[in-house]
């Protein structure tokens, strides 16, 4: 049993870490719901090119973006090897097109570095921090600022 | 406090207090009859007595001062005028914060009691004295603060229920006790000889209390307020001069307040009239929401089930012979018979909701002092209970807005030859296979150069931009658009129609908006019956499967070439009983790729909606009709232009369902799409 007050200064999260526009970020763990494969969506009229379409998910209608057209790398064209995350931000339930899921990364958070602000493009925006790795480093996606909750993904 | 029991007293709560402002509205109409008065005291009444055993010393404290003004009332020692029915309105308002104030644990500003309060006080100070004065008849002691009291029989007689709640009749006398002195008999007569006939559980015994120097039997009763329908219980007084009987009766019957038609006793001889009310009123089950939401979402699947299995019996290719199709009718019909009896369990009456508005519009035109008479009408009529739910902030905004910009103030209605009072009317009505909810009011109208003004400054519109007086009306819902110069306090908050719009929207429903300048503006909503399924036309649009909404289909047309005709550059037109009718290209309009194919091979739905004239949608291929349950796509993505709403399909797929009014281009404008439906708009009007 650990010291409670330590526990509570520095928490232990988890993070999913995925492979988007051929680098590595991560998602927190409580705020995916399931992770799936790549199935065909339903195409939605005017909206941006990040939105693939919607899709059904049992029963409910749930929209599918492409994670790395969103952070402005180069559109994924999907097929049966790619990966749908589904992610709940506030009310909304949303599907998140990657390249591939790698792995659950347990860490303290005080092990969570702040993001450089070297560049500001959609990437670096949507960043709320980084993890260092022996030989690389994950980045922190911030699903509130890359989906921000009012005016819906079409705005 | 076991939070069961707190729940079942505020579910109660509510009901009483739907109770209370239906009674005060009846009062407010000249119904100042004594069913109607006791009715309104029975509820300020029994919510004082159930918040006493909670202990919420403000809403007893209310209560009470409120419930003796009532009782004043109704045995006539207090005129129902303008100005105290002003005030029971309000109490009523008050009541209801403090009930909620309890529930959401929060305490209502004192500053908003105490006038009230003050104001019911002033009434019972006031009260005219004459009739104290003239006799002393039975009527007289019994209400008002009679000097002398009576003595009181009660008699009760616990049930075997009383008992297994857990209740203890030695309480009981014990709280009668502290009203004053009492003699108690214990009546044992009903105690088997025989052991083996003795049920332990059973109550055999019956108490006989006399209750000395009471004014009246109301404290008595209030201690049976809880056990009421658990025990036979009689109250009467002990004096038996045959004349003060006589109106002791009387004066009885308006003052029953048990509301349990089944447990009056035989000394009362005269109940039947202010019993009348809760005998009409019918019986009803509570059930968790969620367990309907639960059974809906179900009937919903069933539906989507059973197309798929028609679908897949279709695809058999079995020969038309067959019982199978017989059956499967058989189960299309069961499933829609399913399908409406569980939305029947959501039906609810808008009366709640409309009572809620009338509190709403009394408060703005208080605090605009503008003079309104709200007039409301089908109450009855039954919606959705989502609808219900979700209307009423709409609602709100709408009637706040109706009064605050709509009516004007007295003097400018004088001046312009209207009378003073300005009416706004609210009123609920089913036409065909949609609820129709209108909130009209004999205001000023839209004032349109001022919303077009607007418009162009909030960049909606150009200046050069033509529109029609129907195209400025509907300006009013684009985002971003408020027409109030200065933020009120009352409407302006920052929301504009353009939410009471969405929120309609999101129901499935449409807004539209009807002005006669210096006459009033009239609202019109529209609502599906049933929120979650509705019929639909499926089509194919550049190989998309889309649903059309089968409500704004007049008729489907396979155009020859001598119907078409051009108009400028890529406008089309179809002939139809000569009529010409613009073309729309449904898989141009939601920006599909274009493939060139010759309208003669299109399908022409010719639509029509309540803001739209007739237009015609071209598509690549009509599939089939059928029910589909409709899932919303505001929650997870937001509003696209000229889809309302998605559906899935007997293979699992999703189908995006058309909104004919956004595609027809009248609807809300978005602002990074405008110019495409402006254009439209311009079409059509050369079209016309």
């Amino acid at each position: 049993m650990q010291d409670n007050s330590e526990i509570q200064q520095d928490p232990q999260i988890e993070f999913v870490t995925l492979i988007a526009g051929g680098q590595s970020f991560c998602i927190e763990i409580t705020q995916i719901r399931e992770i799936r494969r790549w199935t065909p969506v339903t195409m939605l009229p005017h909206s941006p090119d990040h939105v693939l379409g919607v899709i059904n998910l049992r029963g409910a209608v749930i929209p599918i973006i492409d994670l790395a057209a969103k952070l402005g790398f180069q559109p994924i064209t999907p097929t049966e090897r790619h990966v749908i995350i589904i992610v709940a931000i506030s009310d909304r339930i949303v599907g998140l097109l990657v390249e591939s899921v790698s792995a659950i990364l347990g860490i303290r958070s005080s092990m969570v570095k702040e993001t450089p602000r070297s560049s500001e493009d959609d990437a670096v925006k949507a960043i709320e921090g980084i993890i260092p790795q022996e030989n690389d480093m994950t980045k922190i996606i911030s699903l509130r600022s890359l989906l921000p909750s009012s005016g819906g993904i079409a705005a | 406090m076991d939070s069961a029991i707190l729940d079942a007293f505020f579910e109660e709560c509510e009901d009483l207090l739907a109770a209370l402002a239906e009674g005060l509205s009846d009062m407010r109409d000249g119904a100042t009859d004594a069913e109607t008065v006791n009715a309104v005291f029975r509820a300020v009444h029994s919510i004082k007595g159930a918040a006493g055993a909670f202990s919420m010393q403000a809403l007893v404290g209310f209560a009470h001062t409120f419930e003796t003004v009532l009782d004043a009332v109704r045995s006539g020692n207090l005129e129902t005028g303008d100005a105290l029915l002003k005030v029971l309105q309000r109490a009523g308002d008050i009541l209801s914060d403090l009930v909620e104030a309890e529930q959401t644990g929060t305490t209502v500003d004192p500053s908003h009691v105490t006038p009230v309060m003050a104001e019911l006080e002033g009434f019972l100070g006031n009260k005219p004295a004459p009739e104290d004065d003239f006799s002393f008849d039975a009527v007289t002691l019994d209400f008002a603060d009679g000097a002398e009291g009576n003595d009181y029989i009660t008699q009760f007689k616990p049930t075997t229920a009383f008992y297994e709640c857990g209740h203890d009749p030695l309480l009981l006398i014990q709280a009668l006790a502290d009203l004053g002195d009492i003699d108690v008999t214990c009546e044992t007569s009903a105690i088997p000889e025989l052991a083996e006939d003795f049920d332990i559980s059973s109550g055999y015994l019956a108490w006989r209390v006399v209750v000395r120097n009471q004014t009246s039997d109301l404290a008595i009763r209030e201690v049976f307020a809880f056990v009421e329908d658990l025990c036979d219980l009689t109250i009467e007084l002990a004096d038996t001069n045959p004349d003060i009987d006589l109106s002791e009766q009387q004066g009885y019957a308006t003052k029953f307040t048990d509301p349990n038609p089944q447990s009056p006793a035989n000394e009362c001889p005269a109940p039947s009239r202010p019993q009348q009310a809760p005998a009409e009123r019918r019986s009803s089950l509570r059930v968790d929401p969620e367990r309907v939401d639960r059974l809906i979402n179900a009937v919903g699947e069933l539906i989507i089930n059973q197309s798929v299995i028609s679908q897949r019996i279709r695809e058999a290719n079995l020969p038309s012979s067959s019982d199978l199709f017989s059956d499967l009718d058989d189960y299309k019909l069961l499933a829609r018979e399913i399908q409406e009896g569980v939305m029947a369990i959501r039906a609810q009456p808008v009366r709640p909701l409309f009572q809620r508005m009338l509190r709403i519009a009394r408060e703005a035109a208080e605090a605009t002092g503008k003079s309104v008479s709200i007039v409301t009408d089908g109450e009855m009529t039954e919606v959705d209970k989502t609808v219900v739910e979700r209307l009423g902030d709409p609602l709100t905004h709408m009637i706040r807005n109706a009064i605050d910009h709509g009516i004007e103030l007295p003097q400018a209605r004088l001046d312009a030859g209207k009378s003073g009072t300005g009416t706004l009317r609210l009123s609920a009505s089913q036409k065909s296979g949609n609820i129709v909810i209108e909130i009209t009011d004999d205001g000023a109208g839209l004032n349109r150069p001022k919303i077009r003004e607007i418009a162009i400054e909030k960049n909606l519109i150009t200046a050069t931009t033509q529109l029609t007086e129907q195209e400025v009306d509907h300006l009013l819902f684009a985002p971003g658009f408020s027409t109030a110069s200065e933020v009120t306090n009352l409407s302006g908050r920052g929301v504009g129609m353009d939410v009471v719009k969405t929120a309609i929207v999101e129901l499935g429903g449409k807004i539209g908006i009807s002005s006669v300048t210096g006459q009033g503006t009239t609202f019109t909503i529209s609502l599906p019956l049933t929120m979650a399924v509705m019929e639909g036309m499926v089509i194919n649009v550049s190989g998309q499967t889309m649903v059309v909404p089968i409500t704004s289909i007049l008729e489907t047309v396979r155009p020859a070439s001598t119907d078409l005709a051009k108009i400028g550059i890529d406008g089309n037109l179809l002939r139809i009983r000569g009529d010409y009718v613009p073309i729309i290209d449904l898989g141009a309009r939601l920006g599909h790729d274009q493939q060139d194919t010759p309208l003669t091979e299109k399908v022409l739905i010719l639509i029509q909606t309540e803001a739209i004239t007739q237009c015609a949608l071209a598509v690549d291929d009509i599939f089939d009709q059928r029910q589909i349950v409709v899932k919303s796509m505001q929650g997870n993505y937001g509003e696209i232009a000229g889809i309302s709403g998605a559906t899935i399909l007997g293979d699992g797929k999703i189908a995006l369902i058309i909104d004919p009014e956004s595609i027809a281009g009248v609807g809300p404008v978005p602002l990074s799409d405008s110019v495409a439906p402006i254009a439209t708009q311009q079409e059509m009007r050369h079209a016309g």
